[in-house]
């Protein structure tokens, strides 16, 4: 059983993006939650930021940890989630819906993130 | 070196239990996660396995007087069925660790200890108790659970059929469960209303089940354990306290009543540095390590433990900072990702701890 769904793409580093009309949807997935454990801190980017590929956006804090966010596209901020300011719990109850992230308007393409199969594969070796 | 199991390492990891060392020992961080274990102790009741603490027997004639000389606790206050909370100090007055100290008879003490300081404990005491006072160390035989939260009373009475109203905070007595002899502490480490229980090594899984029969009791990790001891201000051996750090600088000066000429006394109230604690708004945590400064950025000290506190909504945290600065009220917390913004303040951080209550 999968619970990543097919119509996304994954990086090596454990973010999810849902690419349609030349927009983004960017959130952690399933297995970054999973392995962080209560999130209890979500730092964002602002609307109009620019985020790079590969490079870090912001980061998320859980009980016991703190992670880097490593955003899997390039592109111009057009929405953050803020819900998560107060709500950074979303991130592990509904981490591919309420949980998302940001939406990037992307500026290039996306290269180097693998479909779901690929992604849980890449899972399995980090267990 | 492989991690050591506890009587019930078995039973974590087969309940789904995030399992990672500590002490040397393999534990449960979590089960169904650290927030909703936090607040089920506070609201309910929680159960710990606390089996890699130490413990160690001490007793024979002249127990009394070579133990108050051992250990800063005094001992000529502490009455048969009570315990108290102390140190083992080193000749300069620094803490090798904190223990509590159970009183038996006159000459019949048991000492429990942390995981991480048991071996070291044993030998230092062995070297301060002469030859004809018995030290034994019965952590191996002895199983340790911690039930903790306002519900653990009523649950405790139900498992046992005995009642424990009259059992005053910091007393215990012995009791038995299904003819097995246990140990009823009326202590623990969440700031809850709670009872720390001895019981034999081999029964401590059928009596650990028993427990978590009564539909309010949850099993709660060691990540938990430590949110709910923060929140109640409660230190932890290696984090905030060690042997460079006396108990006066730690905020239990007041604790060394002892007239006794006991090991390390004389330094005990040295204070070049004070444990303080601070209050983070937000939800970005400070850390262990993080440096603390002052409103002008001189560098005041550093975080020996800090947190989310999710009883309070806001971040907690316990720090060193020289003596000097310690009186001050805003700090600025260094960490890997930004700068906060804390505020001295006052413990417990959690107030409305049900530990003291009146049954």
């Amino acid at each position: 059983m999968s619970v990543n769904p097919a119509d996304l793409l994954y990086s090596k580093t454990h973010e999810w993006v849902r690419i349609e009309d030349g927009e983004g949807v960017v959130g952690i997935t399933a297995f970054a939650q999973e392995s962080l454990g209560d999130i209890t801190y979500v730092e964002l980017p602002s609307v109009g930021d620019t985020l790079e590929a590969e490079k870090e956006f912001g980061s998320v804090e859980s009980v016991k940890a703190a992670s880097d966010l490593i955003s899997p596209v390039s592109g111009e901020v057009v929405a953050v989630n803020e819900s998560l300011e107060n709500a950074p719990e979303v991130c592990n109850s509904d981490p591919y819906g309420q949980g998302w992230l940001v939406r990037v308007r992307l500026t290039g393409k996306a290269e180097n993130l693998m479909d779901a199969a690929a992604y849980e594969a890449h899972c399995a070796t980090e267990r | 070196m492989s991690k050591l199991h506890t009587p019930l390492t078995a039973w974590h990891t087969a309940h789904g239990a995030k399992m990672a060392p500590f002490a040397g020992w393999l534990m449960p961080i979590q089960y169904e996660g650290i927030l909703a274990e936090h607040l089920h102790t506070r609201a309910q009741a929680g159960l710990f396995d606390i089996c890699h603490m130490g413990e160690f027997r001490i007793e024979g004639p002249g127990a009394h007087t070579a133990l108050a000389r051992a250990i800063s606790h005094n001992l000529q206050t502490l009455a048969a069925g009570k315990c108290r909370y102390g140190f083992l100090l080193n000749e300069q007055g620094g803490v090798l660790d904190d223990c509590i100290v159970y009183r038996f008879d006159a000459d019949a003490f048991m000492l429990v200890v942390n995981a991480a300081c048991a071996v070291g404990d044993f030998a230092v005491l062995r070297s301060r108790l002469p030859q004809e006072v018995r030290l034994s160390d019965i952590s191996q035989a002895t199983g340790k659970v911690d039930l903790q939260g306002p519900k653990s009373l009523d649950v405790l009475e139900n498992v046992l059929g005995q009642n424990f109203h009259d059992l005053g905070y910091f007393g215990f007595r012995e009791a038995s469960w299904q003819g097995e002899e246990l140990l009823v502490s009326r202590t623990g480490y969440t700031g809850e209303l709670g009872y720390e229980l001895y019981i034999n090594a081999e029964k401590t899984e059928a009596f650990w089940e028993a427990l978590l029969s009564d539909a309010r009791v949850k099993p709660v990790g060691l990540g938990a354990r430590d949110t709910l001891r923060l929140e109640a201000g409660l230190p932890l051996y290696g984090n905030d306290l060690d042997a460079q750090h006396t108990p006066s600088e730690a905020g239990m000066g007041r604790m060394l009543t002892s007239t006794v000429d006991y090991v390390g006394r004389a330094g005990a109230t040295r204070m070049d540095e004070m444990l303080i604690p601070l209050r983070i708004e937000g939800r970005r945590a400070a850390r262990h390590g993080d440096v603390v400064a002052l409103a002008d950025g001189t560098v005041a000290g550093r975080v020996t433990s800090g947190s989310f506190a999710p009883s309070l909504g806001c971040v907690i945290a316990l720090a060193w900072v020289s003596a000097a600065h310690a009186q001050e009220i805003a700090f600025t917390v260094r960490t890997a990702r930004a700068e906060l913004q804390a505020q001295r303040c006052t413990l417990p951080f959690y107030t409305q701890g049900t530990a003291r209550k009146k049954l």
